[in-house]
């Protein structure tokens, strides 16, 4: 069986995959495919039907779908090619550094594809209920938020009326709002955590809106029903976020929804040996988006779960451009690897870093260092010191988990160090 | 004298702003804010809320998968006036083909505004 050639194929036709496919081309890349398993381009964004979208990338307040066609529109301008209905079941990389890329679909059977470069930008998922310890039978009417949104928004069903959400992630805030348009009443929102996950827009504009309350330190300790939902009960939860005994309300209800996290979507990912990061699940890379496989870049919700799709449009841009160049320099010789590369250390109650590593001789003029903090952090500065020296400093009022922060580091700061042996970045009292 | 409580979305800190109204439904002052946005935000927020509202309807006739095609007002509404645009957009469906930007309904909820179409449909 003859394998199809490609320089670039990119996995996943979402903002991230869209978003790398226009960088490569313009970045001079012609032989580009862009396999996705939906039968739209768009990913997540065909679902988000609020505005919000675009802020930072086209400076206007877009919906999620005015947003996903802006870059289907850059990938049909450019005439870059796509395959939809397509499944990527495996992807392997060989010893001459090609990449090899096994997909199904309904007209072409099996696909067996050969690239010299892979982008990752195969997005998330939700956590489920079975991720979750919530005793008690599996009646209908427990879906994840994205489920709800989809039925919604796509297939325009109304998945229940008297409505329970755990979780006070972005899609469980959004869809308090949808549903409680669409008809539904929604009693409660319990959160876990003594904070929310999502955007305080969202808690303003989704919940306040229409009254209903957010519930901070409360989980679910029960699901009542056996066919379909009939009840929950809720309570509080103390510091080692357990349920407090006597703390249970019971809430009469026929659906809850669960917004309790996204999960990088990586099997494909660990199939193909990329190393992978234990706190974001997502692979470790480089100041290019490079993973441990050289030729293989990752960006978007794959890499790591972004708040705002602006972020993942820029990260992936990037991804597009290192691609286009490894390509470039595929024949010419072979890829340094992670090996010389400085790590990034933090500390002060940083999660980790997108990226992991640089080579300082890989950055144009700057590069963004994404991050996230474990807990909120209130007055406090983000340094960024370069072989111990303070290279960068901003002050910053609040910080929390739900908010991804950054900071830059420049060209300039790095020619201030030719010989630089160590980076890192502190949140510090201040 | 009346008194509200609002939260700034502005930034992640989330300040708990309260607002002093006269008889006349002025404000007369904003408190816990940190910064001028906050402020800004309050006196808006109090005195003349607006939301662009969002929802999807049916479509007939595509020659795609597609059901429904997405919608958003044109531009914001008052707050008071979200519930009377969705009542209105209750049983609301439209011919295919659809494009970003058509007029999907007008004046919608006697807003002055009209309700356009976020999703290409064919």
């Amino acid at each position: 069986m003859d394998k199809l050639q490609y320089n670039l194929i990119i996995i996943g036709g979402g903002p991230a995959g869209l978003s790398a496919a226009s960088a490569a081309y313009d970045a001079g890349e012609r032989s580009i495919l862009v396999l996705e398993r939906d039968t739209r381009l768009g990913g997540i964004l065909n679902q988000c039907i609020h505005n919000g979208f675009g802020l930072h990338t086209f400076q206007e307040e877009l919906t999620g779908p005015e947003y996903a066609q802006r870059y289907i529109d850059f990938l049909m301008e450019r005439g870059i090619a796509y395959k939809s209905d397509t499944m990527v079941v495996s992807v392997s990389a060989g010893e001459d550094g090609m990449k090899e890329v096994a997909a199904v679909n309904e007209a072409d059977g099996l696909l067996l594809l050969q690239c010299k470069a892979l982008i990752l930008a195969m997005g998330c998922r939700e956590r489920s209920r079975g991720a979750l310890n919530i005793p008690g039978f599996r009646p209908a009417g427990i879906f994840s938020a994205g489920t709800a949104q989809r039925l919604v928004n796509i297939e325009g069903y109304l998945p229940g009326r008297k409505v329970v959400i755990l979780g006070s992630g972005d899609i469980g805030l959004i869809m308090a709002r949808r549903m409680t348009l669409e008809g539904a009443k929604v009693l409660v929102c319990a959160e876990l955590m003594p904070y929310s996950g999502g955007l305080k827009r969202n808690i303003v504009q989704c919940l306040d809106d229409f009254d209903i309350p957010l519930k901070l330190s409360h989980t679910v300790v029960r699901i009542e029903g056996k066919e379909r939902v009939e009840g929950v009960v809720i309570a509080e939860v103390g510091p080692d976020r357990k349920p407090i005994p006597g703390t249970e309300e019971h809430y009469e209800c026929d659906t809850l929804l669960l917004s309790v996290g996204l999960i990088p979507e990586n099997e494909l990912s660990i199939g193909l040996g990329v190393k992978m990061s234990t706190v974001t699940n997502g692979p470790i890379v480089n100041e290019s988006l490079e993973t441990s496989v050289p030729g293989v870049f990752a960006a978007g919700n794959v890499l790591h779960v972004h708040d705002l799709v602006d972020y993942v449009s820029e990260e992936a841009n990037l991804a597009g451009r290192s691609a286009a160049a490894y390509i470039s320099s595929f024949e010419k010789e072979s890829s340094s690897g992670q090996t010389d590369r400085i790590p990034i250390a933090v500390s002060g109650g940083i999660r980790y870093t997108v990226p992991a590593c640089v080579d300082p001789g890989k950055i144009a003029d700057w590069l963004k260092i994404r991050f996230r903090v474990g807990e909120i952090l209130r007055n406090r500065k983000v340094v960024l010191y370069l072989d111990g020296e303070k290279a960068m400093s901003k002050r910053r009022h609040v910080m929390a988990p739900g908010e991804m922060e950054e900071i830059l580091l420049t060209k300039k700061e790095l020619n201030r160090h030719p010989d630089l042996k160590s980076i890192e970045i502190k949140v510090e009292e201040g | 004298m009346e008194h509200k409580e609002l939260t700034c979305i502005g930034c992640p800190l989330g300040c708990r702003l309260d607002v002093m109204l006269d008889e006349k439904g002025a404000v007369t002052m904003v408190t816990g804010n940190t910064c001028p946005r906050g402020e800004k935000y309050a006196r808006k927020e109090v005195t003349a809320p607006t939301r662009i509202v969002t929802s999807s309807v049916r479509v007939y006739g595509s020659r795609t998968v597609e059901r429904m095609v997405p919608l958003k007002t044109a531009s914001d509404v008052p707050k008071s006036k979200v519930m009377d645009v969705i009542r209105d957009l209750a049983g609301v469906s439209v011919p295919c083909p659809v494009q970003i930007g058509d007029v999907l309904l007008r004046n919608v909820a006697g807003t002055g505004v009209d309700v356009i179409a976020t999703k290409h449909v064919e």
